[in-house]
């Protein structure tokens, strides 16, 4: 196979974007798209040109390191997969792809297609965690937890922090990945002393990341690789309006 | 150093390690403050032991090469994690857990550290429970339990296909909320790039920031490398693609042994190689044993002409296929453990009958399950794995048979720690898959995971104290101190070298090149003769590779590909290591099959003579790394033969 | 916390616009039910009654000052969360298939909402200015001898452009509608997969319905068919 490909190349934070055009041949149809991009770079670097600088690690799914816009979409065009599970027998051969980093003012660029989505792990430190020491817990079956309710927690809790979410958001709103943890922890018992804390906190620090308003157009939940639920929003708002307004 | 002390406390095994705790020495919570420590990665065990080291006051500063702590490899582990909770009232106990792991590993563990992870398995359920880890759960509300990897018992608990996610999140949660906290600094995409001895202790690392390229000096009173495993070196594996030896490997060579480095777990069922452009390898659940028979076609002929593609699996007469496991393995079939199942694929394949177009695969055919349980109730036993299969093959294994081979999953082998956790060098410790310690030869499914928390959780909280103690003497140690500036000096000529090579071949190259000749040569069945021209290839390569590598970009900027070099750099001398190790091991046990030792295709142990652990000493890079023996007493347990006819 | 706090937030900010979207939602059923009146073919009286106890109740006076209240607090909130929600995002993308995982109107909310706050003004001009303001004396009353309004839509709606502009302005307010009203519901945290459907269904109907009857007025006028 035989494609067309258009990617973002930035040399760091500062500097200015642009498309780059590549041609690339002999592509297997069993291929994954990371590993296309691998046969790019190594064109690339035998060509002694600067390879492009993607993030990616597990490549399996579930570590939520790969990235990348392609085709118009949050990890591409596969539904419920990240970058490294999307495989080119996807594409047609002869197309033109566009390649492009996850934009948004809260995700700065690093390089080509790699960005800082440290934004993310503040927000859980603000907040997104059961504060329990080492040592300080019962037996693991004193608190029983209604199966529905389990269920329901590991569905918010399968989030891998992607950032996807706010990459398809026209918006660039980081909602559906805070209300996945606020959920998760406000329907288990163990999360219950601080689901007001919680929700205030985490809530102020994705606003103070500069991520963008929640309008409810639900492409978060569209593109999520995980397909995160657009109920753990609302569920985010009845935590966040009960800790603010009914609260003393 | 050249006594290795394990430290295991004296009194009967049940009782060490709370004799250990009562007497171990602590440092008082104001002195506590002073003290800093260095935690290199965050997956489980990193990320737990920096939770709770700050947790209990200690200044931690974590490290990881990822973007975010929450990255590291451990959330890929889909199957579970093991606890002696006996919740099941099916006759579990710590006693139990801890023989089948010993005997999991082929024997070739220490008793002392084995009971105490089986011991404070339990505690590790407890903890993540209260972290809010969403485990599977009965109707009545309580965790509940499957039996995993062929276990007697029901001890495994689960949070879907995501055990390690989840259980990972729960320790990064906590790591977040210390850093939070101001008592852990985190420093995401950096990677430890070596480490600094003062005076025969472990001072701090220097670290490469990933982004800016930029050497970093950072001083701690204690070093803890929880690094994970380096099962990359075989390039194909089904580690993430950033995993890598290069700070245990650095460790090494100031003085850090490295134990058992040729056990090595090859997973039987992962999706087989298609093609050069690989770069990964993807793990199926080995609970699709459970349904699926293994098979290959009894004649070279019909595996030929399904490789070429004018036969498929459905052409194959049921006489004519040759369910292998269930043959060779009548009361254990297609359940036999990992290191069987794999080695029985391979030989296969070798005699020619392997099914795939590389000839490396066979098949896994659910046709019978489907029989007799209907499409329905097998896709839901399996949900998640076979559109996941789907997706990357394009076939449906519910209309033909699955295609697998065996991958490289898990090293036993690592850096050799004492009881405590401590290396060789005083003040540096290793936890989690990146030491040798738990898992013997052979590590059995589901504990990994377990290892990973006991020690970060558990182990290193009580063990770091007993050093730290007369440490809080020691103030912080300047970074502008000549070890720091040795070691950066040392660093920075190694990084310009390299650079300064612009050979013809890529990194990748020569990574894929290691892999080959590991994989043929130190995989599922070595001899003497193989590792010996295994040993001059390897050698061969390393000098290739300094001379002929190309490195695009610039050293002080974001360069994957350097990161790469450097990290393939230290994979080529691990894996003349593990060669060394495996040519010296002259006996078959666990993740290490040695063809001349063997018992009618069973693997024989020689515990007459290998009965211990081989820690190896770096001497230099064209030196022969000396061995130290660690004798393994077996006071609690007989040894016995695995069979598993 | 401090309501101001609260409303500052992102999470403050989509609330106030769903409880004053929710409050115009109920002020155009209020709306469109009384205009229906002027299908009562008795010449606008039934029509005119309303409208003027409409115009005169002083509760209802009252209360549209709090509708006016609601509609700039929509308003000043939607253009904020526009300018905010620009800026999340500086650099656009290249290439983006926004198409594939949402729907244009969800996405356009800001411009629909312009678009129905012009027509509003027109609006506002052609009837709330001369009842409120400058008088319809010169309309002369009805056959019950009211206020005529009934005449002064009768008038506005002889222009052609007038007509078609308002249609416009309903087909504005079918798609901000299709999108607000379930929107507000997600907004207040009101997600139940109980009553997802139910609230699903009604704010289907409802932004069809509402505009399709305020699109008739005009329409049915221009062409005659009310009297």
């Amino acid at each position: 196979m035989k494609f067309n490909l258009k990617v973002w190349r930035q040399k760091n934070a500062k500097a200015d974007g642009r498309l780059v055009d590549y041609t690339i041949d002999n592509i297997n149809v069993d291929m994954s798209f990371l590993e296309m991009v691998d046969v790019l770079n190594d064109e690339l670097i035998r060509k002694g040109e600067d390879p492009i600088a993607f993030d990616h690690d597990c490549r399996e799914g579930i570590c939520g390191m790969c990235s990348m816009y392609i085709d118009g979409r949050a990890h591409g065009p596969h539904h419920a997969a990240t970058t490294c599970q999307l495989y080119m027998r996807t594409f047609k051969d002869g197309d033109t792809i566009y390649v492009e980093p996850f934009k948004a003012k809260a995700f700065p660029i690093i390089k080509d297609l790699a960005v800082d989505r440290s934004a993310f792990d503040r927000i859980i430190a603000a907040g997104g965690f059961v504060s329990v020491n080492t040592g300080q817990a019962q037996d693991a079956n004193s608190l029983p937890v209604e199966k529905e309710a389990a269920e329901k927690a590991m569905d918010a809790a399968a989030c891998i922090g992607c950032g996807a979410c706010v990459a398809a958001c026209p918006n660039s709103a980081a909602m559906l990945f805070v209300s996945a943890k606020i959920s998760q922890l406000a329907m288990l018992p163990q999360g219950g002393p601080e689901r007001k804390n919680r929700a205030i906190k985490m809530v102020e620090q994705m606003d103070a990341e500069g991520f963008g308003n929640c309008t409810n157009i639900g492409a978060c939940e569209a593109e999520c690789p995980k397909e995160i639920k657009l109920t753990n929003i609302a569920r985010m708002n009845r935590e966040y309006l009960a800790a603010t307004i009914i609260d003393e | 150093m050249s006594e290795l002390n394990s430290k295991i406390p004296d009194g009967p095994l049940t009782e060490k390690w709370a004799n250990y705790k009562e007497h171990a020495k602590l440092v008082n919570p104001a002195n506590k403050r002073k003290i800093e420590i260095i935690v290199v990665g965050t997956g489980l065990a990193g990320a737990s032991a920096a939770a709770t080291l700050a947790e209990l006051g200690y200044k931690v500063k974590a490290y990881c090469f990822q973007d975010s702590p929450r990255r590291a490899h451990s959330i890929a582990a889909q199957g579970g994690i093991n606890a002696a909770k006996n919740y099941k009232n099916d006759g579990d106990s710590v006693f139990r857990l801890f023989y089948d792991t010993i005997k999991g590993g082929d024997f070739r563990a220490r008793e002392a550290n084995v009971y105490r992870l089986a011991d404070v398995s339990r505690n590790i359920i407890d903890q993540c429970v209260a972290q809010g880890v969403p485990f599977a759960r009965e109707y009545g509300g309580l965790l509940d339990n499957r039996s995993f990897g062929g276990a007697q018992v029901s001890r495994t608990f689960y949070a879907r296909g995501q055990t390690g996610q989840q259980l990972l999140l729960g320790a990064y949660q906590a790591l977040e909320r210390q850093i939070g906290l101001g008592n852990v600094t985190m420093y995401s995409r950096h990677e430890m790039v070596e480490l600094v001895t003062i005076d025969g202790k472990a001072r701090g690392i220097i670290a490469r920031d990933l982004i800016t390229g930029k050497l970093e000096r950072h001083f701690g009173h204690a070093v803890l490398l929880c690094t994970g495993g380096y099962g990359n070196v075989f390039y194909l594996s089904t580690n993430a693609m950033g995993s890598n030896v290069t700070a245990s490997w650095k460790a090494y060579k100031k003085g850090a042994y490295f134990a058992n480095p040729c056990y090595t777990q090859i997973h039987p069922t992962c999706i087989p190689v298609t093609g050069d452009y690989q770069s990964k390898l993807t793990l199926m659940s080995e609970s699709l044993r459970n349904d699926g028979r293994v098979w290959v076609p009894k004649t070279k002929e019909d595996s030929e002409a399904i490789r070429k593609g004018t036969k498929k699996a459905e052409d194959i007469k049921e006489d004519d296929r040759d369910y292998y496991l269930e043959r060779k393995y009548p009361s254990f079939g297609n359940l036999c453990p990992r290191d069987i199942a794999s080695r029985a694929a391979k030989e296969v394949c070798d005699e020619g009958r392997g099914i795939v177009p590389s000839g490396f695969g066979v098949f896994l055919d659910f046709a019978a399950a489907i029989k007799r349980l209907g499409v329905d109730t097998v896709k839901a036993r399996y949900g998640e794995l076979f559109p996941m299969y789907q997706n990357i093959t394009n076939e449906d294994p519910l209309k033909t048979p699955m295609k697998i081979y065996p991958a490289v999953h898990y090293t036993m082998g690592g850096t050799w720690v004492d009881y405590e956790l401590m290396t060789t060098v005083q003040g540096l410790y290793c936890l989690g898959e990146a030491n040798f310690s738990d898992h013997g030869a052979n590590r059995l499914g589901a504990s990994a995971l377990m290892q990973g928390l006991a020690d970060g959780y558990f182990v290193i909280p009580s063990t770091i104290s007993n050093y730290l103690s007369p440490e809080i003497f020691t103030k912080p140690i300047p970074t502008d101190h000549p070890a720091f500036v040795e070691a950066e000096n040392a660093v920075k000529e190694r990084s310009e070298k390299l650079m300064s090579i612009q050979g013809k071949r890529t990194v990748d190259d020569f990574h894929k090149q290691l892999g080959k000749i590991m994989w043929e040569y130190c995989g599922m069945a070595r001899t003497a003769e193989g590792l010996t021209k295994a040993r001059d290839l390897i050698r061969e390569l390393r000098k290739e590779f300094w001379s002929d590598v190309k490195i695009p970009g610039l050293l002080n900027d974001f360069n994957s590909e350097f990161d790469k070099a450097g990290r393939v750099a230290d994979f080529i001398e691990l894996g003349e290591l593990m060669v060394v190790d495996a040519l010296h091991r002259n006996e078959s046990c666990g993740g290490h099959f040695r063809v001349e030792y063997q018992d009618q295709g069973e693997a024989k142990r020689d515990d007459a003579n290998f009965a211990y652990a081989a820690a190896w000493e770096f001497k230099g890079v064209d030196t022969d790394p000396v061995l130290h023996k660690e004798e393994l007493k077996f006071e609690n347990v007989e040894l016995q033969v695995r069979s598993y006819k | 916390m401090a309501y101001t706090a609260l409303f500052k937030s992102s999470i403050g900010k989509k609330l106030l616009m769903g409880l004053t979207g929710l409050f115009l939602i109920t002020f155009l059923l209020v709306h469109a039910s009384i205009n229906a009146m002027i299908w009562f073919q008795d010449g606008g009286v039934t029509f005119n009654k309303w409208a003027h106890f409409m115009g005169s109740n002083l509760i209802i006076r009252t209360m549209e000052w709090g509708l006016f209240f609601g509609l700039i607090l929509h308003v000043v909130d939607g253009l904020m969360l526009y300018a905010q929600n620009r800026a999340a995002r500086p650099v656009k993308y290249a290439y983006n298939r926004a198409g594939d995982n949402s729907s244009w109107y969800s996405r356009s909310m800001a411009l629909l909402g312009t678009l129905i706050l012009l027509f509003l003004i027109l609006h506002l001009a052609h009837f709330w200015v001369k009842t409120r303001i400058t008088g319809i004396e010169k309309y002369g009353l009805d056959t019950e001898n009211q206020e005529n309004l009934f005449a002064v839509m009768q008038e506005v709606f002889r222009s052609g452009l007038v007509v078609a502009i308002y249609v416009a302005g309903c087909f504005s307010l079918f798609w901000h509608l299709l999108h607000g009203f379930k929107s507000a519901f997600q907004s207040l945290g009101l997600n139940h997969v109980k009553y997802n459907e139910t609230i699903a269904v009604i704010g289907i109907a409802f932004s069809i319905i509402v505009p399709f009857v305020f699109a008739m007025m005009p329409i049915s006028m221009h062409f005659g068919l009310v009297r």
